[in-house]
């Protein structure tokens, strides 16, 4: 290209020969104008529709729930009869147990199995192919069939724990499982085979490779899947119904005794369900709590993916 | 693997050395072991819920037919003498799953569509990530959402008079259920179906633009065709998921038994059928407990069937790209 007197003029030229192009494409038929424009508008309804719902249920929650919030509601028993003392105490602490249940369960049997099935199982032999049909048909049951099989299972039958929190926490480490294998298996897959293959040159045997390279550079995404899986163990209500957390439980609950226990969500269901309106207050009280923690838990797991990912 | 006995080959240097390791590692087996015992875990998982399903569920139809179960219209286990015709509870879940859908498909099409054919990356990232928060919304809140303000606010208001009954005086109803099922499985098919379409090949993009077509067309005629496997397994598995939600239609949709598809009926679905039993006074080892186990083996059914059609698909439409 000429540089000095010459450019003004080419940079003319190529300005021209744009806008004359743009003139020829922009004689578009009129309907098809319209029609495109009606296309996007209705596309932006309609995402725009499910954006208002998510702001009117947030809404809603905040504004109904905002008179009940107060340290009572974290530190008070619930009460049938006393709306304006009633709290969600034993449902905290029976949350809290329960996924440090979930936790201690899901990762050590979720990790395993994830490496197992990336990294010693043959994929091509036929048990193999079981266990992942198994592992996606699982993630997709309803969540109250896991709770029908804590109560055939683990409440009663073979194991008969009886209505314990420990059987929740099982029965909610059973449900989550197939969410943290498939994430496990994605953050370990992530990993560059050069990093085993040279491993394993120097001498080192499978497990040491898995142990020392693979697993520390997979942690960041397995600990995203834990965190996200956990969030959801925390909002389930219909497995809980089934093994027991439907007690009316005033004190603090402990992982095996037999005196019954609570969660969170299932004590909100219990509030909404009465027709009083200070119990629909707690209600959505509860909501907001649940709200905040999950919404919390989820930034995190997204804040540990962005900030300790690895590019290969 | 035994270089002693090779001749022709043997490097100059003195006897070759063996390449495997000297000790038998009985470790590593060991730890082989566990490991595939925690992915066995899985397939005793599912062998567990079938078993923990079938024996009561054989003891329930050594007095109940089959065919009474699945053909009857009647269904009263707390009645004396108790009715077990599953067909009302069955439709309740349907008809709820129905309305759910009604809402959900286009909805979540469009915002699928719109997130990957005309949305900038700066709006996809801010789109998106609000999906996931709808996703992880707990089913109570969605639940107490849907019978404290969708029903009196929305549906009420806005019900023609009094088509099909009215929707006036009524605390429950099937269709305050399915549109809260349908809020929280918009984000599935959205964001399953947007995969699909990105993961059509550019190519077919730039082939379509070239020869003149329009930003929609292009989206309907060429993407949407291209990416429909994809985008039919996702709202075969939100089809699943909302065959299977507990919570919303427990407190949405009422506890009534009822054979009908009218939207402003209260109805029962197959779910709040099995938790407001399990919750309530039925004693081991009764018709009543039984019930509860014959209902869940047949969700289970149902939900099984879903998924595999849907991994089915998946299946299909990624081998054609690949």
């Amino acid at each position: 290209m000429e540089s000095g007197a010459g450019a003004p003029r080419n940079r003319l030229a190529v300005a021209g020969a744009r806008a004359t192009t743009a003139a020829m494409l922009r004689d578009q038929p009129r309907g098809d104008v319209v029609r495109n424009a009606l296309f996007a508008g209705v596309l932006l309804a309609a995402v725009l529709v499910s954006l208002v719902g998510l702001a009117a249920l947030l809404v809603q929650a905040f504004v109904e729930g905002a008179p009940a919030l107060s340290t009572d509601l974290f530190t008070n028993p619930p009460s049938t009869i006393n709306p304006e003392t009633a709290g969600y105490r034993p449902a905290i602490v029976g949350s809290l147990l329960l996924i440090s249940g979930v936790i201690l369960i899901v990762v050590p049997v979720g990790v395993g199995a994830a490496v197992y099935l990336e990294e010693y199982a043959d994929s091509t032999r036929w048990w193999n192919r079981l266990v992942e049909l198994n592992i996606q048909n699982l993630a997709a049951v309803p969540s109250i069939i896991y709770g029908i099989l804590g109560l055939g299972f683990i409440v009663r039958g073979p194991l008969d724990l009886g209505f314990i929190l420990a059987a929740g926490s099982m029965t909610l480490a059973l449900l989550v499982l197939p969410m943290v294998i498939i994430a496990a298996r994605e953050a370990i897959r992530a990993v560059p085979d050069s990093i085993r293959q040279g491993s394993l040159a120097l001498g080192a045997t499978q497990w040491q490779t898995v142990r020392r390279q693979v697993l520390p550079a997979s942690i960041p995404g397995i600990a995203t899947g834990v965190i996200l899986a956990v969030s959801r163990a925390l909002g389930e209500t219909a497995p809980l119904l089934l093994v027991g957390a439907t007690v009316f439980v005033t004190f603090d609950p402990t992982p095996f005794g037999s005196d019954g226990y609570s969660a969170m969500p299932v004590q909100i269901f219990n509030y909404a369900l009465r027709p009083q309106e200070e119990f629909q207050t707690l209600a959505f009280a509860g909501v907001i709590v649940m709200l905040v923690v999950l919404l919390a838990m989820n930034s995190f797991a997204i804040w540990l993916r962005n900030r300790y990912e690895q590019r290969w | 693997m035994s270089p002693e006995t090779t001749s022709a080959t043997e490097p100059a240097g003195g006897p070759p050395r063996r390449l495997q390791a000297q000790s038998k590692r009985y470790g590593e087996r060991a730890i082989q072991g566990s490991l595939a015992f925690c992915a066995v875990l899985s397939v005793l998982t599912t062998t567990a819920i079938v078993v923990s399903l079938l024996i009561p569920t054989l003891e329930f139809f050594d007095t109940v037919t089959v065919r009474e179960f699945l053909t009857g219209t009647d269904w009263s286990p707390q009645f004396e003498p108790a009715q077990f015709g599953v067909l009302p509870i069955v439709v309740g879940t349907l008809s709820v799953a129905l309305w759910g859908m009604l809402f959900a498909i286009p909805m979540g099409l469009g915002a699928a569509v719109f997130l990957s054919e005309y949305a900038s990356p700066r709006v996809r990232k801010a789109v998106k990530p609000v999906l996931e928060v709808l996703a992880g919304i707990p089913t109570v809140a969605i639940g107490i959402f849907a019978v404290s303000f969708i029903l009196p606010e929305v549906i009420v208001p806005l019900w023609p008079g009094d088509f099909l009954g009215g929707a006036s005086g009524k605390p429950f109803m099937a269709l305050a259920a399915g549109l809260g099922i349908g809020l929280m499985i918009v984000p599935i098919i959205a964001s399953l179906s947007d995969d699909a379409m990105r993961a059509v090949p550019r190519g077919l993009h730039e082939g379509a633009y070239a020869l003149g077509a329009t930003r929609a067309k292009v989206a309907t005629r060429v993407i949407f065709p291209a990416a429909l496997s994809g985008i039919v397994a996702s709202i075969v598995l939100a089809i699943s998921r909302a065959v299977g939600e507990t919570m919303i239609v427990v407190l949405a949709a009422g506890s009534n038994p009822n054979l009908t598809f009218n939207p402003v009926e209260s109805i029962q679905a197959m779910t709040s059928y099995i938790a407001t039993t399990a919750t309530g006074d039925v004693a081991t080892g009764t018709n009543d407990y039984k019930s509860i186990f014959a209902v869940g083996a047949l969700l289970f059914v149902m939900t099984l069937v879903m998924n595999l059609i849907s991994i089915r698909l998946v299946r299909r439409y990624r081998e054609v790209y690949e």
